[in-house]
């Protein structure tokens, strides 16, 4: 695995084999002192083009406790904003030589096009409404700790699915791990061909109990201006996740920062079935999971690779 | 077009095929002082005076016309300018084009239409026809001096690369057109529906987080336009169909009487939305957007049975900073006139899609609806010829290309076919490098 683009192109033992190595750095994060000498002397820039508060904290904090020099870019106050164009700040970053380059970029493709003007490993920290790997890659791993496995779990992914990365990565992600996704929203935050992806389709939270897992997207506020909801009062009353509509048994799940009163009601936030705050300690070791991955594990052998173990398949070749 | 001599020419033994004068056989084309003098028996043509070219194997076709091109000139030379443009389209087999008026200013007034016809007396080697804006500056407002424009040589009207908004506004022009005649081509899209749409609506741009522009934003409008234009008895050109349905709209306007024609692109009936998932800009972003396989296979029956009478590449040269962004970032266009035959041959002829003399019909199909001559090979006629190797494949970008601009949709692809000399208004417009004119014995 050279970069980390997209859920899309990653083979199912990829997947396992950074939820294996996070696994590893959870123990490592009970321990007093939590930072490894992995990454000393390489060097980790974070460049981001979107305001993130979790996505980038996380993985800047991950690079240190790898021991990574950091470089951290925002697009306010960069030389983004005096008008340098992407391709011309690749190359000037590319003078520090860096080892990993963290991108958050409005717009799809992003991360992509730094790989191919960059040596740097290209982790992708969303792009635009395209991909956040990630974040599905840290769900998964939250949900893997819960449920044991994925296979043949029924997920509903709830919400804004038209504006969102998230729903896009994990609905690849879930599915690679063998649970059945359904997706539901308004027709209007729905996008048209979604099924093509392999999921169903639900309008109404009517048959909201078939799921194990419930998965509440964010609703942002200005979808109302654009006409894709009448209200957010009436959005509300048709698909926010409340405690009357949760049922015990089922999972609770959002990427964050939750609107309290509009998707989610302030009590399924903080009841037993929520695992939002288990998602956000994920994060961290599921991040240094993914430099680790990309910058180490080709370098030495891995430390608990047992007799006849698959090696992870590059990305590119099939599974 | 440049003044010049006319081509005193001899191709030897060439295949001709014109589908529309009825010609199909090998001749000898005999081109005297820019005109098409004789087709003799192979081996017969007197060549005295005349230069002699082996074209034994070699496919003589009449010269493509291609209605739609950017030439880009005024404001940005950067990307394109009469000379480079129309090299690119004497490299494609064009003896004639029409350039869009979308410039920066756009081609709004009679000194526009006059300074760029005097342009291109000096620079164009193949015949150019140039297009006034309808609306003042395209606002989609105010209606320009649609007559004054006429007077300065305007070939007909169009706000290409905008729709034209305003029902009102056109329902105007078309009244007008009938003072000042000249076709209106009409870029077709509702800007409501295609909002801030980068690719086709579907399956692909649901994947990819891509807003996307729904087919109906393009066959509403046709639909709505062709209303006006049969309601005032006028002229329309409809331009790059990309959607089933704008088909099936073209279809019922014309089985209703509308004056309408229209085109599409080699892109449009050669690649889908498919193209969009490598998010390369530079070969997959333009609008309309490519369609589905559906909305394709509709294209090549509507150029099949005539509802579409012409191919028209919709060239549209951009500079590499403009296509080196992300995808949603990047200029909408791509460049086609080096490659529209070789593509639609490789891609659509060799499999036997559609028949090589539909095509070439298909591909000069683009005069007519604009009031002009079609190309011909008939003797009597003026000398516009492609002359074509159908058996060469060659590399799109590997030789570069003479075009001012590098994003051809099917940069890198091998194609089958390639022109190797142009005759257009009856002087020798282009000979490839490497094709040597040697004597025939």
């Amino acid at each position: 695995m050279k970069h980390l683009l997209g859920i899309e192109q990653l083979s199912r033992e990829e997947i396992e084999a950074i939820l294996e190595r996070a696994e590893s750095f959870a123990e490592v994060g009970r321990r007093d002192i939590k930072k490894v000498p992995t990454l000393r002397g390489r060097t980790v820039v974070s460049l981001f083009y979107e305001a993130s508060t979790r996505t980038s904290s996380s993985f800047e904090l991950a690079a240190k406790r790898l021991s990574a020099d950091l470089i951290s870019i925002k697009s306010s106050g960069s030389s983004a904003d005096k008008g340098e164009s992407l391709k011309d700040t690749c190359a000037t970053l590319s003078a520090y030589d860096p080892a990993a380059i963290v991108i958050r970029h409005p717009y799809a493709g992003a991360a992509q096009m730094v790989a191919g003007w960059s040596e740097a490993a290209v982790v992708n920290a969303g792009d635009g409404k395209h991909e956040h790997p990630s974040q599905a890659l840290l769900d998964l791993f939250t949900l893997r700790r819960r449920l044991g496995s994925l296979e043949g779990k029924r997920i509903w992914i709830v919400g804004d699915v038209l504006h969102s990365r998230v729903a896009r990565s994990n609905l690849v992600a879930f599915q690679a791990m063998g649970a059945e996704v359904t997706v539901c929203g308004p027709p209007t935050l729905i996008p048209r061909g979604i099924e093509a992806l392999g999921c169903e389709v639900a309008h109404s939270l009517e048959k909201l109990e078939e799921a194990d897992v419930v998965y509440a997207l964010r609703m942002q506020k200005e979808r109302m201006q654009e006409s894709f909801v009448p209200s957010l009062r009436e959005y509300a009353a048709c698909f926010q996740i409340d405690t009357r509509r949760l049922g015990p048994r089922q999972l609770l799940m959002h990427p964050g920062p939750v609107n309290r009163g509009v998707e989610l009601s302030g009590e399924a936030v903080d009841s037993p079935q929520s695992l939002i705050s288990e998602q956000v300690a994920a994060g961290l070791v599921v991040r240094m999971a993914i430099l680790y991955e990309l910058l180490a594990a080709n370098e030495r052998p891995a430390p608990v690779e047992g007799e006849g173990a698959e090696r992870p398949t590059p990305i590119g070749q099939p599974a | 077009m440049r003044s010049g001599e006319g081509a005193d020419l001899v191709l030897r033994r060439a295949t001709v095929l014109d589908p529309v004068a009825g010609i199909e056989g090998a001749h000898d084309v005999r081109i005297r002082d820019g005109q098409i003098a004789e087709l003799a028996a192979p081996g017969t043509a007197d060549a005295a005076g005349a230069e002699e070219v082996d074209a034994e194997g070699l496919h003589a076709f009449p010269g493509f016309f291609d209605p739609h091109i950017h030439l880009r000139t005024p404001g940005h030379e950067h990307k394109e300018d009469i000379e480079t443009g129309t090299r690119a389209a004497a490299a494609g087999g064009y003896c004639g084009v029409i350039a869009m008026a979308n410039t920066d200013p756009p081609v709004s007034s009679k000194a526009d239409v006059e300074a760029l016809r005097e342009a291109a007396r000096e620079q164009a080697c193949v015949q150019v026809g140039f297009l006034a804006t309808v609306t003042r500056g395209m606002e989609g407002e105010e209606l320009t001096e649609m007559a004054a424009l006429r007077d300065a040589g305007a070939l007909g009207f169009s706000d290409d690369g905008l729709p034209i908004r305003s029902a009102r506004v056109l329902r105007r022009a078309l009244q007008y057109q009938h003072l000042c005649g000249g076709t209106i081509a009409l870029h077709e899209e509702d800007p409501e529906l295609s909002g801030d749409g980068v690719m086709h609506e579907g399956p692909v741009s649901a994947a990819l987080g891509l807003a996307g522009i729904p087919s109906v934003s393009e066959s509403t409008m046709i639909a709505r336009d062709a209303a006006l234009a049969g309601y005032e008895n006028g002229r329309i050109h409809v331009q790059h169909l990309s959607a089933t349905e704008s088909v099936d709209a073209v279809r019922a306007a014309k089985a209703a009487g509308v004056e309408i024609s229209c085109e599409a692109s080699p892109h449009h009936l050669c690649l889908t939305d498919e193209e969009v998932r490598s998010l390369d800009p530079r070969s997959a972003k333009m609008n309309p957007p490519l369609r589905s396989e559906s909305d394709r296979q509709a294209l090549i029956e509507g150029l099949r049975e005539g509802a579409i009478e012409c191919i028209a590449t919709d060239h549209a040269p951009h500079a590499p900073e403009e296509k080196e962004v992300p995808f949603e970032q990047a200029a909408m266009g791509v460049t086609g006139l080096e490659t529209a035959f070789a593509a639609v041959h490789t891609h659509l002829v060799l499999p036997g899609v559609l028949d090589l003399a539909l095509v070439v019909e298909r591909m000069a199909g683009g005069a007519a609806p604009f009031g002009l001559e079609r190309p011909s090979l008939a003797p009597g006629s003026e000398a516009n010829v492609a002359l074509c190797d159908l058996g060469a494949e060659w590399t799109v970008g590997e030789e570069g290309y003479e075009s001012r601009s590098d994003n051809s949709w099917c940069a890198g692809q091998t194609l089958t076919g390639r022109v190797l000399m142009t005759v257009a208004g009856g002087q020798v417009a282009y000979r490839l490098r490497s094709f040597s004119l040697g004597v025939a014995t």
